[in-house]
């Protein structure tokens, strides 16, 4: 049965054109979509001009970096663990990209992103490896990485700051072009979300993470190195979290000490709001990324509609908690149906 | 042979022992380290000035840390109580610019909205059954957005000039706050509450194991209910004592504090995972990070020092025990390795 409730919600049931179907509707992004698009009709029928061109290449300019964010940190959480450090690793990449081109400005792109992501992933490897050999909860650690990361990025920029003026037109470009209207740096993120989420569903690595989310020492009975596999998800997400850093800096004005501070718990948001649960074991990253779109569509469509900005927050507060109220409805109403047809088949 | 080695060891170190060379023993112990070096090499450092400066600092955090750490111990943990502090801040101005009543009465309903806050945190955690740290993330950027919905991007600054020198005023010549004794007062209740009442010491076995703890008769669900609308309380009163210490009310006062008060409430020896920790050690963990923060900020050490001795400590206040641990267990194995091959050669006779 536990392996069984490993499978994604989708091949719980039994097979069947039906059932999938049943299944699809029953899997956990469908609310967070199905709230997506009724934003999007309730806001483009109060503002018809929220779906213009124009305005359709900002919201997906504005979501790009927290879909590549959250799509690490359901990584992280999936396996029962949290990354509280993603703002301050995002500030130290985005400002060692700014850096990288000063020095030396006709630096390939390519390799732009490739050290981008291995910085990110040695930090992240740092905190995965204080997690799995301390054996201190992620929330800890990650909590103290948060502050040395900030600290060094501080004591490093100080009040120095790269403005998108100084970085190479090509790299800039990577936020203005588009293909096929969609602006390129949120084709990277889309392709990543696919990579990911494909892993995540079929490979056996990314099974693991699940099981090791879901009961960590029924994983380690079952010979699933939870350690290592740990280690490489913090690794995974801050190699995400660098990649995003590099995009930041493609994409937005200035990066300096502050780049990324207060990040962290937004990302959190976005990857509970899309169906990850913080206790670990489910969701999927696909969930996670949809969960980042409405996010940081809600901003767009408030300033649309014209409701007071200040009502910007307490909006993402209340629906991160619908968010949990309606997962936690769902695992009831799916441990009541598990229990009746479990004493059935007795 | 294991079995035999270990209970003496253990049981060799009760009582004061035990007590003189526990975790929060070791902060103390660290504290007064600092504040001795700091006294001696830091100029400035050794006045009451200092003493005054650094408490008014560090009031809000100390506040806070005291049912927060009831809350951890009892396996939980409350992510909002700076949006909390930052909500009952701009309601309060939002009265008192608005309502024409008397600052007392402000305040009063001011900490009712900890109370509502705490119970609405009360309420999703214990009544729904949803994990705390997912419903506070809620909460801390639902509470932060009601703030500026209340007050907007303004600021209320016209507090009655007594009560901003109230709070600033000193005990004599001491140099310590007056509000310190309420400070102390409170500190005194979460003591005795933790220490000394059974719902205190219920906390521990809540954190230690939950199912246990409903076995042996706590009603889990009220005791974190009441948790909640504690740091709610708290956090409300912090928020009126940041208004007045700054004479200003705002949407974003006491912003990111959140984290602070954990970082100080786990230094202070207080287990993440509950059912672990003490209130001297987390007074000692608060006052360790403020007066290492004062005193470098006086020796001119860049800020950004700061946060990097912060986040270190941390990482180390949960690291170390766990290589401790790892260590005790080395030398453990070693000795037993030791007496296990001296038993065969020494020629015993059950060999």
């Amino acid at each position: 049965m536990s392996i069984d409730t490993l499978r994604p919600p989708a091949h719980a049931e039994h097979s069947g054109p039906l059932h999938a179907v049943r299944g699809f509707f029953r899997a956990r992004e469908i609310p967070v979509a199905g709230a997506l698009v009724v934003l999007v009709i309730i806001t483009t029928l109060i503002n018809p001009r929220f779906l213009s061109p124009q305005s359709m290449k900002d919201l997906m300019l504005n979501a790009t970096i927290v879909i590549i964010l959250a799509v690490g940190q359901a990584l992280v959480i999936i396996t029962e663990n949290v990354d509280l450090s993603i703002g301050s690793i995002l500030g130290l990449v985005a400002f060692g990209t700014g850096t990288l081109f000063n020095a030396w400005p006709g630096v390939p792109i390519p390799v732009v992103f490739l050290g981008g992501m291995l910085f990110g992933a040695v930090l992240g490897a740092i905190n995965g490896f204080l997690v799995t050999a301390a054996k201190v909860p992620a929330l800890v650690i990650t909590l103290g990485t948060m502050y040395i990361f900030r600290g060094i990025l501080t004591s490093w920029a100080g009040s120095k700051q790269y403005f998108s003026g100084d970085n190479p037109k090509a790299f800039g470009n990577l936020s203005v072009d588009v293909f096929l209207g969609i602006p390129i740096i949120t084709i990277v993120a889309i392709v990543v979300v696919i990579a990911v989420g494909i892993f995540m569903h079929s490979v056996r690595a990314g099974r693991d993470l699940y099981a090791i989310g879901s009961d960590r020492d029924a994983a380690r009975l079952f010979g699933i190195a939870v350690g290592p596999r740990v280690l490489a998800a913090f690794i995974a997400s801050g190699a995400l979290t660098g990649l995003a850093g590099v995009l930041y800096t493609s994409r937005y004005n200035s990066v300096g000490a502050l780049t990324g501070s207060g990040l962290e718990l937004d990302v959190v948001a976005a990857v509970v709001v899309g169906g990850v649960a913080i206790s670990g074991g489910t969701g999927t990253v696909f969930g996670a990324a949809i969960g980042a779109v409405l996010l940081s569509t809600i901003t767009s469509s408030l300033t649309a509609t014209r409701v007071d900005k200040f009502w910007q927050q307490a909006f993402v507060g209340m629906l991160i908690l619908a968010a949990i109220i309606v997962d936690r409805a769902v695992s009831v109403r799916n441990a009541r149906k598990l229990r009746v047809s479990e004493s059935r088949d007795v | 042979m294991s079995e035999t080695l270990s209970p003496t060891i253990v049981k060799a170190r009760s009582g004061l022992a035990k007590r003189l060379t526990g975790s929060d023993a070791i902060i103390i112990y660290i504290l007064i380290a600092v504040v001795i070096v700091s006294m001696i090499s830091v100029r400035f450092f050794a006045s009451t000035l200092t003493v005054g400066f650094l408490s008014i600092q560090v009031i809000p955090i100390l506040l806070i840390a005291m049912p927060m750490a009831l809350v951890i111990i009892s396996g939980e943990i409350d992510l909002s109580v700076a949006s909390i502090a930052g909500l009952t801040s701009a309601v309060m101005g939002v009265l008192w610019r608005d309502s024409g009543w008397d600052i007392g009465i402000v305040i009063l309903v001011s900490v009712l909205v900890g109370v509502v806050c705490g119970v609405f945190n009360g309420f999703l955690i214990t009544t729904l059954g949803l994990p705390s740290l997912a419903v506070t993330i809620g909460t801390l950027a639902l509470y932060r957005g009601l703030a500026l919905v209340v007050i907007g991007d303004q600021k209320v600054a016209n507090f009655p000039k007594e009560l901003n020198t109230f709070v600033l005023s000193k005990i004599g010549t001491t140099g310590i706050p007056v509000v310190m004794i309420f400070v102390v007062i409170i500190i005194a209740f979460f003591a005795v509450l933790l220490h000394f009442t059974p719902f205190g010491r219920g906390l521990y076995a809540l954190g230690f194991s939950k199912e246990a703890a409903t076995f042996v008769g706590i009603r889990v669900g009220q005791a974190k209910f009441w948790l909640f609308v504690g740091t709610g309380v708290v956090s409300s009163i912090v928020g009126v004592f940041l208004t007045l210490r700054l004479a200003s009310a705002g949407p974003d006062n006491g912003t990111g504090m959140e984290l602070s008060v954990i970082a100080a409430v786990l230094l202070g020896g207080v287990s993440i995972f509950g059912g672990k920790g003490s209130i001297p050690g987390v007074v000692g963990g608060v006052l360790l990070i403020g007066v290492l923060t004062y005193s470098l900020r006086l020796a001119k050490v860049p800020e950004t020092a700061l946060i990097i001795v912060t986040g270190s400590l941390l990482v180390l206040s949960v690291v170390a025990p766990s290589i401790v641990s790892w260590a005790r267990e080395r030398l453990r194995l070693a000795r037993v390795h030791r007496v296990v091959q001296q038993t065969p050669s020494s020629g015993s006779p059950h060999a």
